[in-house]
């Protein structure tokens, strides 16, 4: 195959999962940078509050961050001075029930669901979430374009979150 | 078999001191149910803010300690405070967060409700003897007043007038709306978490700047370095002023306490790209203005006993149970205001407030460490003296201390004091 025909060929269920499995593994290993390896950089990482809109920049959200943000957030989670994260929770979750929403050349959009476990100061407390990843294909494989992560009770009272989701 | 002693008839006020407190203040699940009722059940409660019930018909659910409550506005535009419960056999009629609604029906056996809590309806009213007076069976209902858009509401009929409650604190509500930069202040969206905890350390921490460069460290490092100097406030002029009542206001930016003073300073460089995009539709006076509101106030005003303004928003705390307690940290933004500011404003919340912010989850780590090493050492005490026998006296004659004194602690342990020994 040509580069062309690489970078426009279809992303199929399968290669979709096995990536968002993969960004999983990362999150949950709190491997950060190599987390921000995983975006092209021109998108938006977005956990809204609102679960009837998707007006994120007008709307309050958990968290809203270009690229700029995602590496200062990446930064404060691995930089040991935030109390909340060292030591964070540590974290198990799942990617499941993958539904493809769009598809084209080199791009999808791929809803799942997440369930995570967070175990700190011995309790464990668990999120669940609708995840929209839009993907894309370059030169280095599958990137994020945009991820946003609708928690089932994003509108409700939550807990402080020390990781990734 | 003996009864307990009821809760009114232990000492309270012993466990307060003017330097320290008991332990005992954040575990002891009687201290908490006599608060319940000392405090939140008789003094004015912040419930909500006149954006969030706007029209006639709008509703708002919210809570006064552990009691749910409804705020409506009915068809005349009067505002209610009316308790969350039916009086038939105590469902709740309101479910929703927040909308417009004609009445509120409770779903277990219809009974139905007028915006001011009155009993309308009652289904199969002939199962009902004579004597059954529906005038008497409405929900029940709160005093509530108003002071510059934040509602207020008290089980108690006979307390105090909310102007006199406020006392000293209403010219500082008054500066903090200043931040609407000539538009009205609306709320716009709030994040809200609970921590493990009782409500008192939070209570503390909104006159605590003592922990800023230690809690908040990873924030600061986050901010350009002008921002970064802004909030160097423990080496400034700032201080915190008791303003009685247990209210207290923390100023940490004296340059930043009346937003509309000597606003031809230079605008920070973090607001220049905003004051750009503003030049296009606003005069230059109008431009500085918003940009200054923007940025927010440079003081925490806490108001006893759950609510604070906190720089650029408001900072509500709910008592869940003697270790529980959930808070909102509710954002606020220019009511017509410009689409760029209102954005910039929701940013710089997301930035530090909320579940996943900068700040806010360092804060709520602390706190938790605060109930945990709780357990420890119940002979030991709170320590609030921080400032004591340094501070100065206001014009208003009450105590002033340096900008990371807990005198505005103190403050509220005095008012604890007074109200539990009631």
């Amino acid at each position: 195959m040509n580069k062309v025909a690489k970078m426009t060929a279809e992303i199929t269920l399968q290669d979709a999962a096995t990536f968002i499995w993969h960004e999983a593994d990362i999150l949950d290993r709190g491997d950060y940078d190599a987390w921000l390896d995983l975006w092209t950089g021109d998108g938006l990482y977005v956990i809204p509050i609102n679960p009837d809109s998707d007006d994120y920049p007008n709307d309050l959200n958990i968290a809203y961050d270009d690229a700029g943000m995602r590496k200062m957030r990446v930064g404060r989670l691995a930089g040991g001075f935030a109390i909340s994260a060292a030591p964070a929770a540590k974290t198990v979750r799942l990617n499941a029930r993958f539904v493809l929403l769009e598809q084209a050349e080199g791009h999808a959009l791929v809803r799942s669901a997440m369930h995570l476990t967070e175990d700190k100061f011995g309790r464990q407390r668990t999120f669940a979430a609708n995840v929209e990843h839009r993907l894309v294909r370059t030169e280095s494989g599958l990137k994020i374009r945009d991820k946003i992560v609708r928690l089932v009770n994003s509108d409700g009272v939550l807990t402080s979150i020390s990781y990734l989701f | 078999m003996t009864l307990d002693t009821p809760a009114t008839d232990r000492d309270w006020a012993a466990l307060v001191d003017d330097d320290r407190v008991r332990t005992s203040m954040y575990k002891d699940p009687a201290i908490f149910d006599a608060e319940m009722e000392k405090i939140f059940g008789k003094t004015w409660v912040w419930v909500g803010h006149t954006s969030e019930v706007p029209d006639k018909g709008s509703f708002k659910t919210s809570w006064v300690g552990l009691q749910p409550v409804i705020i409506s506005r009915d068809r005349k535009g009067v505002l209610h405070v009316l308790v969350n419960r039916c009086r038939h056999r105590s469902a709740t009629v309101c479910e929703i967060a927040k909308g417009k609604t004609s009445s509120f029906q409770c779903p277990y056996h219809g009974w139905g409700y007028a915006l001011d809590g009155s009993l309308r309806g009652v289904p199969y009213t002939e199962g009902y003897s004579a004597d059954f007076d529906k005038s008497q069976m409405g929900l029940k209902k709160l005093k509530v007043d108003v002071y510059n858009g934040m509602i207020f509401a008290s089980f108690d009929t006979d307390v105090e007038p909310l102007e006199d409650f406020l006392g000293n604190a209403k010219v500082w509500i008054d500066l903090f709306m200043k931040q609407g930069g000539g538009f009205p202040v609306k709320t716009a969206g709030e994040h809200q978490f609970k921590f493990p905890g009782n409500w008192k350390i939070q209570l503390e921490n909104t006159t605590d700047a003592y922990h800023f460069p230690v809690v908040h460290k990873p924030f600061l490092q986050s901010l350009d370095a002008e921002g970064a100097e802004q909030f160097d406030f423990l080496e400034g002029d700032g201080y915190v002023e008791d303003l009685g009542n247990g209210h207290s206001v923390m100023v940490m930016m004296p340059e930043l306490v009346d937003l509309e003073d000597d606003l031809d300073r230079d605008i920070p460089e973090r607001f220049a790209a905003l004051a750009e995009t503003l030049r296009k539709d606003y005069d230059e006076d109008q431009v500085r203005r918003i940009v200054r509101a923007v940025g927010g106030t440079g003081f925490n005003l806490n108001l006893f006993p759950n609510a604070a303004c906190s720089i650029s928003f408001f900072r509500i705390l709910r008592p869940v149970s003697v270790t529980e307690t959930a808070i909102r940290h509710i954002a606020l933004a220019m009511d017509g205001g410009p689409v760029a500011g209102n954005q910039m404003r929701l940013r710089m919340h997301e930035h530090f407030q909320g579940p996943m912010g900068f700040g806010s989850p360092d804060d709520a780590e602390v706190w938790e460490r605060v109930q945990r090493g709780a357990d420890g050492g119940p002979d030991l005490d709170i320590m609030v003296n921080r400032g004591d026998g340094l501070e100065k006296t206001s014009e208003n004659g009450l105590p002033v201390g340096d900008v990371s004194a807990e005198t505005g602690m103190r403050s509220a342990y005095q008012m604890w004091k007074r109200m539990m020994a009631q």
